[in-house]
């Protein structure tokens, strides 16, 4: 499932424009159980990582990952900027330049214990690691990609019952049940845009 | 942004508040003069509340010292954001930087103390850690 440039540059995209269109739904979930700027920080940051193109698609598919990792990084701000590019650099590190699916599988999964370890958390605490746990279980057991979108998202929602005990949230103790996690919804958005890419461009 | 040319432990502000690291400096600075290298930083990449890791990056240079840096933070993102702006350092420097789990404004004032007497990063580290523990 190699990206060719063209593939590089519509993940890209694809990846900006899902948290870029739903800024405002991320803004408001983060204000009923957070500070209330996720929305705001999430689109600082794609915003920041579109306008490294057309030259971050020149990049091989490991360094372009780094290399958007970074950005979001220094540009995101809160909690997420170190946690959603952290799993970014780590992807970029551990994928070859020509990935096959079990080399996705493989690399999703390291990033995953790269986010555990900065926020020195694990699924079941209503973060993001609520998505991507479940996500990344769906790709290893075989999942096209319409299944590995629809468990994001169902595992976004999933989290609204769910008591936070990491993060912002937790503060609120019991009153964070009843409200998505912003950052599983912002988790499972990417998610949906980066497999919905790869099966049109790379055969996921 | 301040800074000392003494060889003792350097200090961190970072608050998602400009205003409270700024304050909690100025508690610092109250307390030790300039016998400590100091340096805060707070608010997003456009003056919101928030932190950046390129504020942190920028505030470990200004108080850096061969002695270490000793970080404060506030609330989750701070801390994350510095442990991510530790990562970044170069190799050399990365061992000599610390993020002290405290108070923001008291371990602050209590590390800057502590380090005002020519402590060690681990001393100036503990000080703050334990006041409050």
């Amino acid at each position: 499932m190699s990206l060719n440039r063209s593939a590089r540059e519509k993940l890209v995209r694809a990846l900006a424009v899902s948290v870029i269109a739903h800024a405002d739904e991320l803004t408001s979930l983060d204000q009923a159980i957070g500070d209330g700027d996720h929305g705001l920080n999430m689109k600082r940051g794609f915003e920041a990582v579109l306008a490294t193109l057309p030259a971050l698609a020149d990049k091989s598919t490991p360094e372009m990952l780094r290399a958007i990792g970074m950005t979001l990084v220094m540009k995101v701000g809160g909690a997420s900027g170190p946690l959603v590019g952290t799993f970014f650099m780590e992807l970029g590190k551990a994928l070859p330049e020509e990935p096959a699916r079990a080399d996705l599988v493989a690399a999703t999964g390291k990033a995953i214990a790269a986010v555990k370890a900065r926020g020195r958390s694990e699924a079941g605490q209503k973060t993001l690691l609520d998505v991507l746990v479940p996500a990344q279980a769906k790709l290893a057991a075989g999942g096209d990609a319409a299944a590995i979108a629809a468990e994001a998202t169902e595992a976004a929602e999933r989290t609204t019952p769910m008591l936070a005990t990491r993060g912002r949230a937790s503060f609120l103790g019991e009153r964070s049940i009843g409200h998505m996690d912003p950052g599983s919804r912002s988790a499972s958005l990417l998610i949906g845009a980066a497999v919905v890419t790869l099966e049109f461009e790379a055969d996921l | 942004m301040s800074n000392s040319s003494s060889g003792n432990v350097g200090i961190v502000i970072v608050s998602h508040s400009a205003k409270i690291a700024e304050g909690a400096a100025d508690m610092v600075r109250q307390m030790v003069g300039n016998a400590v290298p100091l340096a805060w930083t707070g608010g997003d990449l456009e003056g919101r509340l928030g932190t950046n890791v390129a504020g942190i990056l920028e505030a470990i240079e200004v108080a850096w010292s061969p002695a270490g840096v000793a970080i404060l933070v506030d609330l989750g993102g701070a801390e994350t954001n510095s442990e991510m702006a530790v990562e970044m350092l170069p190799e050399d420097r990365r061992a000599r930087v610390v993020v002290c789990n405290a108070p923001v404004v008291e371990g602050a004032v209590i590390a800057a103390t502590e380090s005002s007497g020519g402590s060690s990063l681990m001393a100036v580290q503990r000080s703050a850690e334990e006041f409050y523990a």
